[in-house]
């Protein structure tokens, strides 16, 4: 498969300028990451681990320090490719309200593509395939304001996907919704993933929806902890509680189970897994 | 309530008036405007009144709906209605009592006043009622397209008014719960001296600030992740174009407009 | 004695307006002193709007309310001084953050209390403390502070007006893991030291699982149920369909049931899990 976002050594750091001296703050510290065409990556760490930084880093929202950061072998520092970045990889952030620019959901869907200056029967063309993609084209002349949070979030993916990005970054896209929101945006990304092979990167605190995903990389105060299917990762509870973060509840359950000598097996990520398991240990 | 404003809330429908071109929508309120300061008498209002209640009726929007958007004025009106009611000495002479005296020419300019102030805010209304903001913005920017070059920023002005507009019931919504969280905290913003109330709003607009610079700035990156670069080399989905409705309210505003200077002319 | 009543409680919004919603229907409940409560019902139940009734935020349309025996807006000059037994905290409440200094922030709610200045002072090092904030932040201006510690001074900020009741609306939403854990185990302690009254309103049933002693679940505006925390969980199945998500060890063992396995305790947190199952494994040994 090809590589599709590429860092090689990255470096990426906050100036506070406000201060005197200034304060320099390092996020990312040499970060090596190579996400393929196609995958379904999730990235979880704490707040302020510089997940979210190291997101924005492959839209050219960020520059790199040091190091360097590659989207579909174009190098993110050209600037004259500036425009070719932000289409290839679509970024959809946490809170639904301030992401949304125009009143109306078709005419915020279409905002991406009128500033990349498409014919306007095209525009029209692709914004109601994405609406339907995302199943919203029945609100399409709804005002924004009045959708529930889920109904906005995929209103802000379908805004994205009408650009027919190659990717879309994911910076916690579910952490403000209900769990009947959740679900629905859950559903979207692996439909875009599945069905239309956009590469993804969520970044998320659910595990649940980690479990979800082909490859989990893990991210600590700027590095890259973990970096490897589910499985692999969630059954390394211990490390993961150290890092701040949860285990599916199952995960937990069986973890606990082989701590008190339960010989049950250890790379349980799913609920149909566990149960399964726990059949087996007492029927 | 902070909720129950409604001025520059879009009413979506299918009426003429809504299928209108915005332009033409925006330019004919401006000749309704005029035309009830061109009207001297109140027959010549009662044309525009006429006018009001027509275009009221083909909108489709609910009575209702436009009785809450006339509230907030309501103060406006009785005011300058007893303004003129008890200034205007000259004319015949109704009622007299102490230095209050009414007079006929009073109360046809009370009248008077009244009607025109009323048309003005339906007749405004029913543009915001029936058109998108983001139309109206759209066909001011189209109208004001030719100030690009005195160099006017007018995108830039007309991005301006389109996100104003989108974050206009998100505010009013964090500002209702931003009132119910400080009431809760035992805020007290409804007894006391103006100067007590008026202190009593930091709590308020404080937060109402810091989350607006946040929600800016998260707006802001969203946008540029978008491709947003400012106006040059944009396209726009929807494309304005005049249709036979459009031409058909020409013809019907000019006729309306020659009858107010018509009776101008003849009384 | 009930801290909390309500009688026929209804609630409607924008009456006789085509937009007319009856958010909160008809409900009759109890809530005593000492009690952990969870709330849990999906988005437009009623939840918010019912919370929002327990401190007289909110007038009921019909029905009453009683606080500490004491009838919410028979005297409207009360009302302030009966608010003041039933502190509520927003869902992501740093936002109404709005004072110079966190100490100003959290002295907002006892000065509108009228107490003294040493009281005010004593209650702001107490609350501060309660919430895990170090005394030095105390200075600081809320707005340099994380987000974890910003939600920390706001609910600090209604600790120190000591409530008999703490009503708090998604405590921990938008959280990581570690800052969701540290908040709800703060709320227990408070809990567990001062004796009140706690009610906690998520969307997750995981944490509502662990900390409540009884669970009142909301849904289309009614009141589906009031109830032990196991017995709510004994009506998975209901809550499922309501488009509530039971915690994933909750639907691990109903599926257990399902392959014809005998489990008659209702599981939904996994410390408990781990037991019965081990229990069982006992029994099983013990037998063989």
């Amino acid at each position: 498969m090809d590589s599709f976002l590429k860092a090689e050594g990255l470096w990426f750091s906050y100036i506070n300028e406000i201060e005197e001296p200034p304060v320099k703050t390092e996020v990312l510290k040499g970060i090596d990451l190579d996400i393929k065409k196609g995958e379904f990556v999730a990235v979880l760490g704490h707040n302020g681990s510089g997940k979210s930084t190291l997101a924005k880093c492959f839209n050219a929202i960020n520059l790199p320090e040091k190091g360097k950061a590659y989207v579909d072998g174009i190098d993110t520092s050209d600037e004259s490719r500036l425009l070719d970045i932000r289409q290839k990889v679509g970024m959809v952030f946490q809170n639904p309200d301030n992401q949304i620019v125009a009143t109306i959901v078709e005419e915020d869907c279409a905002f991406a593509l009128e500033n990349m200056g498409v014919e306007p029967a095209e525009i029209r063309r692709r914004v109601d395939e994405a609406l339907k993609t995302v199943g919203m084209y029945d609100y399409r002349e709804h005002a924004v304001h009045k959708l529930s949070g889920g109904q906005k979030q995929r209103v802000a993916i379908a805004g994205i996907i009408a650009m027919r990005p190659e990717c879309i970054l994911l910076d916690e896209p579910t952490a403000m919704l209900d769990p009947s929101g959740r679900r629905e945006v859950m559903k979207t990304i692996k439909m875009l993933n599945r069905e239309l092979g956009v590469t993804i990167v969520l970044i998320t605190h659910y595990m649940e929806e980690a479990a979800q995903a082909d490859r989990v990389v893990v991210i600590d105060s700027g590095e890259i902890m973990l970096d490897g299917e589910p499985k692999s990762i969630f059954t390394q509870v211990k490390t993961l509680r150290n890092l701040g973060l949860d285990v599916p509840q199952v995960t937990e359950l069986c973890y606990e189970l082989r701590q008190a000598g339960v010989d049950i097996p250890q790379d349980i990520i799913t609920e149909e897994e566990c149960a399964q398991a726990l059949y087996k240990l007492l029927a | 309530m902070i909720k129950d404003i409604t001025i520059g809330q879009y009413f979506p429908g299918k009426s003429p008036i809504h299928r209108m071109d915005p332009r033409v929508k925006i330019i004919l309120t401006a000749v309704f405007i005029v035309m009830l300061f061109l009207s001297k008498s109140i027959w010549g209002l009662l044309v525009g009144a006429a006018f009001t209640l027509v275009t009221f009726f083909i909108s489709r929007i609910p009575f209702k709906l436009m009785i809450k958007s006339l509230k907030p004025i309501l103060p406006i009106i009785i005011f300058t209605g007893l303004l003129n009611l008890f200034f205007i000495k000259t004319g015949e002479e109704y009622f007299h009592w102490k230095i209050f005296r009414i007079t006929d020419e009073g109360v046809n300019t009370a009248v008077f006043m009244a009607v025109r102030i009323i048309c003005l805010i339906i007749g405004s209304s029913l543009l915001t009622y029936t058109t998108s903001p983001i139309d109206l913005t759209d066909a001011i920017e189209r109208l004001l397209s030719p100030l690009k070059k005195i160099k006017v920023p007018v995108h830039e002005l007309a991005m301006m008014m389109t996100i104003a507009l989108r974050f206009i019931p998100t505010l009013i919504e964090e500002t209702d719960k931003i009132m119910s969280a400080q009431k809760a905290r035992g805020a007290d913003m409804e007894t006391g001296s103006l100067m007590k109330r008026a202190k009593a709003l930091i709590p308020i607009l404080v937060p109402l600030f810091v989350s607006s610079f946040r929600r800016a700035e998260e707006l802001a990156l969203a946008m540029e992740c978008r491709c947003y670069h400012g106006g040059e080399g944009r396209t726009r989905m929807k494309q304005l174009h005049m249709s036979a409705v459009d031409g058909i309210a020409f013809v019907f505003t000019a006729f309306f407009l020659a009858g107010v200077i018509a009776l101008n002319i003849i009384l | 004695m009930a801290v909390i009543k309500t009688e026929n409680l209804t609630y409607i919004y924008g009456e006789g307006t085509p937009f007319e919603k009856r958010a909160v229907d008809d409900i009759s409940l109890e809530i005593n002193e000492g009690e952990m409560i969870g709330v849990i019902g999906h988005t437009g139940s009623g939840k918010s709007t019912l919370i929002q009734h327990f401190n007289g935020l909110l007038k009921p349309t019909s029905g009453s309310v009683y606080i500490d025996g004491e009838r919410l807006w028979d005297d409207k000059a009360r009302l302030r001084d009966i608010r003041f037994k039933v502190g509520l905290v927003f869902q992501y409440p740093e936002y109404q953050l709005f004072e110079e200094s966190c100490y100003k922030d959290i002295a907002f709610g006892p000065k509108n209390m009228g107490l003294s200045d040493s009281e005010i002072d004593k209650r702001i090092k107490e609350a501060a403390a309660m919430v895990g904030l170090k005394s030095e932040l105390l200075d600081k201006s809320p707005f340099e502070l994380s987000g974890g510690q910003k939600r920390r001074v706001a609910i600090a900020g209604v600790m120190a007006m000591k409530p008999k009741v703490l009503i708090l609306d998604e405590p921990a939403s938008g959280l990581d893991p570690r800052g969701r854990e540290q908040i709800l185990g703060m709320l227990k302690e408070y809990y567990e030291t001062t004796k009140s009254t706690v009610m906690i309103v998520s969307h997750s049933m995981e944490d509502i699982a662990r900390y409540a002693d009884r669970i009142l679940v909301m849904n289309k505006g009614r009141l589906f149920c009031l109830d032990e925390t196991e017995k709510v969980f004994a009506r998975a199945d209901e809550l499922t369909a309501m488009g509530l998500s039971v915690p994933q060890i909750t639907r691990v063992f109903s599926k257990l049931k399902e392959m014809g396995l005998a489990i008659d305790k209702e599981v939904y947190t996994t410390p408990y899990a781990v037991k019965l199952i081990m229990q069982r494994l006992g029994a099983d040994q013990a037998k063989g």
